[in-house]
C-alpha cells in the first residue's frame, strides 16, 4: 500500500516521460542523493570511502558505458578493459605533458580520445555480429594492453615501469589525486562525476538516441527501414560507451589506485564489468549501479564471513572459492532472472504496491 | 631516423629474412602448424557443442584444463595411464550430466547470449573448483610421447608434434565417421539444425546434449593431455584455450574442418609473425596476433571460412 | 471505393525488373506502376514474387536488371534507409517490431527520421530536444488514437497478440508520414472482425492523408473491396494489371489462381 500510484495521473507528456514518474520513486531518489552527499562523507570511515564507495562508483560508470554498448545497442563487447586503459594512459600522458591543465579538462580530453579509439575498433561491427563480434572485440582488448606494455612512450620512459598518478587539484586546495588528496574530496568528486554522467546517459537512452540503439539491438534490418543508419548508430554507441569507459579507467587509475598500469585493465577486468551488467540488468542504468554494487560487495562479504563465522580458511582457497561462488551466482542469476537485479527491483516494486496484501 | 628504421623492420627485413633462409621459414611454419593442431583440438570441442546445442561454450578451455588436472592428479596417485584415462573420461561424462541438469535444462529457451554468459560463469566455477581440488602448482605430465627432434631434408621437426598431428587426425576421422555414419550422429546433426523439429521426430534433446558435452569433454581430455605433455599442466592452460576462439572464428563456428584449418592458419600465422616481426616491435605479438587475424578475416567473410552464411529473412 | 478520389500520375514506376537468387528466378522482367493516392493490390499464388517485389522497391533486394523511378528519380539500387528517407514505409509479413520496446516507443521510432535535434541537447533532455520529443509524442498519440491502441501504449510489443502487433506495425509505418506505404499481408492471421478493422484503417489512411498504398493480400474479398487497381504475379511474371473487376474476369488469372471466382 506504501507504493500505491493511485491519484498520480499524468496530465502532460513531460510528466509521463520523467525519469521518475512515480512520486515515491522521486522521494527515494532524492533521499539517496542526500545520503550520498551528506551522510556518507560524514559517517563513513576512510575504509568505506576508499575501498567501497569509490570503486563502486567508478565501476558503475564503466558498467553504464558497457551497458550502452551491449545492453542498449546490442553490440557484445569484451574489450571494456582495453578502453579503460586508454582512458587511464591518455590522462597520464596529457597531464604530464600539460601539468597546468585542470584535471577535469584532462579527464574529458582523455574520454574523447578513448571515444575515438572506440570508434576505430567499432567499425567491424557493421559487418560482424553476435559472438563473432565478441571475439573480434577481444582483438582490441589484447592489442591495447600489449601496446601499453610494450611501448615505453606511454609510461614516459620510467625505468621501473611503474607510474603513479601525479597530484592534481580540482580547484584551489581540493586535491583529488596524489598523496595529499583527502578521501572525502576524492569521494565527492567521483560522486559528482558519476551522478552527472549517469543523468546524461539516462537522458540519452530515453530520447531518440536510445531508441535508435534499441532498434538496432532488437532487429537491425527493421531499423534500417525506419531510416536508421546502422553504421552511424553503432559507431555512436561505441563512441559514447568508450567515452564512459575511458573516464572510468582514468578515475580508476588516478583516484582509486593512484597508479597507472596496464595489468589493471586486462581481460579479467572486461569480464568483471560484463558480469556487472548481466547481474545488474542489460539495458538498464539502474542495473549498472546494482551490478557494480554487487560485484564490489560480494568479495568483501566473502572475505569477512568465514572469519566472522570462526572458520579459518587459507588465503589461496578464498580466491578460488570466490571464483566458484561468482561462477555459480552468474549461472544462478541467469536462470532465475535473466533480466538482472533491475528486473528484480521492478518486480519487488510491483509486490510493494500490494503489500501487505498478497494480491 | 628511428621511425624509418621501424618501417624498414616492419616491411622489408622480415621478407628479406624469409627469402634468405627458406628452410628456417619452413621450420617455423611447420612448427606453427603443429601448434595449430593443438589449437584445433580445443576448437573441436567448441564446434561439437555449438553444432548440437547452439551454445557457445566459453568454458571449453576450462574443461580442457580440468580434464588434464584430473588425469595428472590420478597419475600422481599411482593410477596406471590407461585407467587414469578411462576414469577421467568418466569424470567428464559426469560433468556433462551435471551441466545438462543444472545449467542447460533451466536455460533451455533463453537467447544464445544468456547461454553464452552462463558458460562464462561455468568456466569461473570450474577454474576455482579445479584449483581447490588439485592444487595450483604446475604438474609435469609425461605419458611417454616421444619428444626427439627429427630432421627431414634440412628442416627440423619435433617427434612430439608429429604424434600430436597423428592423434588429432585419428580423432577427427573418428568423429567424422561418428557423425556421418551412426544414427546418433544423425540425431546430433538434426538437433544442430533445429531443436524443435528434432524433438518432434522423437529425438530426446537432453540425452543428445549429454552425449555431445561428454564427447566434447573427452576431446578436451585428449587436448589437455597433449598440451599438458608439452607445457606442463597448469592454470595458464585455460588461457591458451582462449586462443581457440579466433580459431573458431576463422574456421566458422559450425564446421569441424573449419576448426582444423583455422587452427593451422592461426598456429603458423602466429609463429611466423612472432619470429619475423617480433624483434621490430619488442616481441609478444602472439598475445594478440591471432585475434587480429580473425578480425581481418571476419571483415571479408563474416561467417568464417567454412561457417554457414547467416541469411536474414524479412 | 474510390468515388471522388483523385488518382494522380504514377509516383513509382518499375521497369523490367529481374531478380534472381543463385539459380532461382524470383522476378522476371516485371513492370508496373503505382499512381499517386491509389490503393494497389498485388496478388498471386505463393512464391509468385510478391514480397520480392516489395523488397526491391524498398531497397532490400537489388535487382540484376531494370530500373525503379520514384518521384521522378530513377535508380537501380537504393539502401533501405534511403528509401525510408525518400518517403517509402513498409510493414512485413512476419511483423518486424522491436520486441524489447513498448508500443509507444516502437511508434516513436517511426519519427526518428524527423528528429533532428542536436546530440548535446539530447544529453540534457531539455530545451530543443525536449520540445522536439514532445511534438513527436503529440503526433504519435494521434496515430495511437486513430488505430485505437491507447490501452496497450506501454505494453512491450512482444507480449501483444498477433493482430495487435500488426496494428502497431502499421502505426510505426504511419509515423514516418510516408508518401508510399507498402503493406505485406497486413491481414494475415486475422479473423473477420480484425480484417474489417484493418481494412477500415487502410482506407482511412488513404482517404485522410492521401497516402498511396500498395498491399500484398491473399483475401480476395478484401482485395476486391478496398483496392483501386490490382496487379497479378505468377512465377515471377506479371500476368494481369487492371481494375478488380477486370482482373476477376481475366482468364489467365483464373487459371493461375482464382478458382473461387468462377462462381462469383
Amino acid at each position: 500500500m506504501l507504493y500505491r500510484e493511485t491519484g498520480q495521473f499524468k496530465t502532460s507528456y513531460i510528466a509521463d516521460q520523467a525519469i521518475f514518474p512515480i512520486r515515491q520513486d522521486r522521494y527515494l531518489a532524492a533521499a539517496l542523493l542526500v545520503v550520498a552527499y551528506v551522510a556518507v562523507p560524514i559517517l563513513g570511515t576512510e575504509y568505506w570511502l576508499l575501498t567501497i564507495m569509490i570503486p563502486f562508483l567508478v565501476f558503475a560508470l564503466a558498467a553504464i558505458g558497457l551497458n550502452i554498448l551491449t545492453g542498449y545497442a546490442g553490440q557484445v563487447s569484451l574489450g571494456t578493459g582495453g578502453f579503460m586503459a586508454v582512458g587511464a594512459f591518455a590522462t597520464y600522458k596529457i597531464t604530464t605533458s600539460f601539468p597546468g591543465l585542470n584535471i577535469v579538462v584532462v579527464f574529458v580530453l582523455a574520454g574523447i580520445i578513448t571515444a575515438l579509439v572506440g570508434v576505430m575498433f567499432g567499425w567491424p561491427s557493421l559487418r560482424i555480429k553476435g559472438f563473432y563480434l565478441a571475439v573480434a572485440t577481444l582483438a582490441s582488448q589484447f592489442f591495447l594492453i600489449w601496446m601499453f606494455n610494450k611501448f615505453p612512450w606511454f609510461n614516459n620512459y620510467t625505468a621501473s615501469g611503474v607510474i603513479s598518478a601525479p597530484p592534481r587539484a580540482v580547484f584551489g586546495h581540493f586535491f583529488v589525486t596524489g598523496a595529499e588528496a583527502n578521501p572525502v574530496d576524492k569521494y565527492l568528486f567521483v560522486l559528482t562525476t558519476v551522478v552527472a554522467m549517469a543523468f546524461i546517459a539516462k537522458n540519452l537512452v530515453r530520447g531518440r538516441v536510445g531508441r535508435s540503439w534499441m532498434a538496432i539491438r532488437d532487429m537491425d534490418i527493421a531499423a534500417e527501414i525506419i531510416g536508421i543508419q546502422p553504421l552511424q548508430t553503432k559507431l555512436l554507441a561505441f563512441a559514447i560507451s568508450s567515452f564512459y569507459c575511458g573516464i572510468s579507467g582514468a578515475m580508476w587509475a588516478f583516484i582509486y589506485t593512484g597508479g597507472v598500469e596496464a595489468l589493471a585493465f586486462d581481460i579479467d577486468r572486461s569480464f568483471q564489468i560484463l558480469f556487472m551488467i548481466i547481474i545488474g540488468g542489460l539495458g538498464s542504468i539502474l542495473g549498472s549501479f546494482l551490478g557494480a554494487a554487487f560485484i564490489v560487495l560480494v568479495p568483501i562479504f566473502l572475505e569477512y564471513t568465514p572469519m566472522s563465522l570462526g572458520l579459518n580458511i587459507p588465503v589461496n582457497y578464498i580466491s578460488n572459492m570466490q571464483s566458484m561462488i561468482f561462477g555459480a551466482l552468474i549461472v544462478f542469476f541467469l536462470i532465475v532472472e535473466p533480466r538482472g537485479l533491475a528486473r528484480l527491483w521492478q518486480t519487488g516494486k510491483e509486490k510493494l504496491r500490494m503489500w501487505p496484501f498478497p494480491y | 631516423m628511428e621511425f624509418l628504421d621501424f618501417l624498414q623492420a616492419l616491411f622489408v627485413t622480415p621478407f628479406v629474412m624469409m627469402w634468405q633462409n627458406p628452410e628456417f621459414l619452413l621450420e617455423v611454419v611447420i612448427g606453427g602448424l603443429l601448434t595449430g593442431v593443438m589449437y584445433s583440438l580445443v576448437a573441436l570441442g567448441f564446434v561439437l557443442i555449438y553444432k548440437a546445442s547452439g551454445v557457445f561454450n566459453f568454458a571449453q578451455g576450462t574443461m580442457v584444463l580440468f580434464a588434464a588436472l584430473t588425469f595428472v592428479g590420478l597419475l600422481e596417485h599411482g593410477v596406471p595411464v590407461w585407467a587414469a584415462f578411462i576414469l577421467t573420461a568418466l569424470v567428464m561424462i559426469l560433468l556433462a550430466f551435471i551441466i545438462e541438469r543444472l545449467v542447460l535444462r533451466p536455460l533451455v529457451n533463453q537467447e544464445p547470449i544468456i547461454l553464452f554468459m552462463a558458460t562464462i560463469g561455468l568456466s569461473y566455477l570450474l577454474d576455482g573448483f579445479g584449483e581447490i581440488a588439485w592444487g595450483g602448482d604446475v604438474h609435469a605430465l609425461d605419458i611417454g610421447i616421444p619428444k626427439e627432434p627429427l630432421v627431414f631434408g634440412g628442416v627440423l621437426v619435433n617427434e612430439f608434434d608429429l604424434c600430436a598431428a597423428a592423434i588429432c587426425g585419428v580423432l577427427v576421422a573418428a568423429l567424422a565417421v561418428f557423425f556421418q555414419k551412426t544414427s546418433i550422429g544423425r540425431a546430433l546433426r538434426a538437433v544442430a539444425d533445429d531443436h524443435q523439429a528434432a524433438q518432434s521426430v522423437g529425438i530426446p534433446l537432453k540425452t543428445i546434449w549429454i552425449i555431445v558435452w561428454s564427447v566434447a569433454g573427452i576431446v578436451g581430455l585428449v587436448a589437455g593431455i597433449l598440451w599438458g605433455s608439452n607445457l606442463g599442466v597448469q592454470f595458464s592452460l585455460s588461457l591458451v584455450a582462449l586462443k581457440a576462439l579466433p580459431v573458431l572464428i576463422l574456421g566458422g563456428l559450425t564446421s569441424v574442418p573449419g576448426a582444423i584449418v583455422g587452427g593451422l592458419i592461426v598456429g603458423s600465422g602466429e609463429k611466423v609473425a612472432e619470429v619475423f616481426w617480433g624483434p621490430a616491435t619488442g616481441g609478444a605479438i602472439e598475445d594478440w596476433f591471432a585475434y587480429a587475424l580473425a578480425l581481418v578475416f571476419l571483415l571479408f567473410r563474416p561467417q568464417g571460412l567454412f561457417g554457414e552464411r547467416i541469411i536474414e529473412r524479412v | 471505393m474510390s468515388g471522388g478520389k483523385r488518382i494522380g500520375e504514377p509516383i513509382l514506376e518499375v521497369r523490367s525488373i529481374s531478380l534472381s537468387f543463385g539459380g532461382v528466378r524470383a522476378l522476371a522482367e516485371v513492370s508496373l506502376e503505382i499512381r499517386a493516392h491509389e490503393v494497389l493490390a498485388i496478388i498471386g499464388p505463393n512464391g509468385a514474387g510478391k514480397t520480392s517485389m516489395l523488397n526491391v522497391i524498398n531497397g532490400f533486394y537489388h535487382p540484376q536488371e531494370g530500373t525503379i523511378t520514384f518521384k521522378g528519380r530513377a535508380r537501380q539500387r537504393m539502401r533501405p534507409h534511403e528509401a525510408a528517407a525518400q518517403g517509402i514505409a513498409r510493414t512485413f509479413q512476419n511483423v518486424a517490431l522491436f520486441r524489447g520496446m513498448t508500443t509507444l516507443d516502437n511508434i516513436m521510432t517511426g519519427r526518428l527520421l524527423k528528429m533532428r535535434r542536436n546530440f548535446l541537447w539530447q544529453a540534457l533532455h531539455w530545451g530543443p530536444a525536449l520540445t522536439e520529443e514532445l511534438e513527436h509524442r503529440v503526433f504519435v498519440e494521434r496515430i495511437i488514437d486513430f488505430l485505437e491502441i491507447e490501452a496497450i501504449r506501454k505494453t512491450p510489443v512482444g507480449q501483444l497478440p498477433y493482430g495487435l502487433q500488426k496494428r502497431v506495425e502499421l502505426g510505426r509505418a504511419l509515423a514516418m508520414e510516408p508518401e508510399l506505404l507498402l503493406l505485406d499481408e497486413p491481414m494475415a492471421g486475422m479473423n473477420v472482425e480484425e480484417k474489417e478493422d484493418m481494412s477500415r484503417f487502410v482506407l482511412d489512411v488513404n482517404d485522410e492523408f492521401g497516402t498511396t498504398i500498395a498491399l500484398i493480400e491473399h483475401d480476395m474479398g478484401v482485395v476486391m473491396d478496398i483496392s483501386d487497381r490490382v496487379v497479378v504475379l505468377d512465377y515471377g511474371r506479371k500476368i494481369a494489371d487492371g481494375t478488380p473487376g477486370d482482373v476477376r474476369a481475366n482468364a489467365d488469372v483464373i487459371d493461375a489462381y482464382l478458382g473461387v471466382a468462377h462462381d462469383a
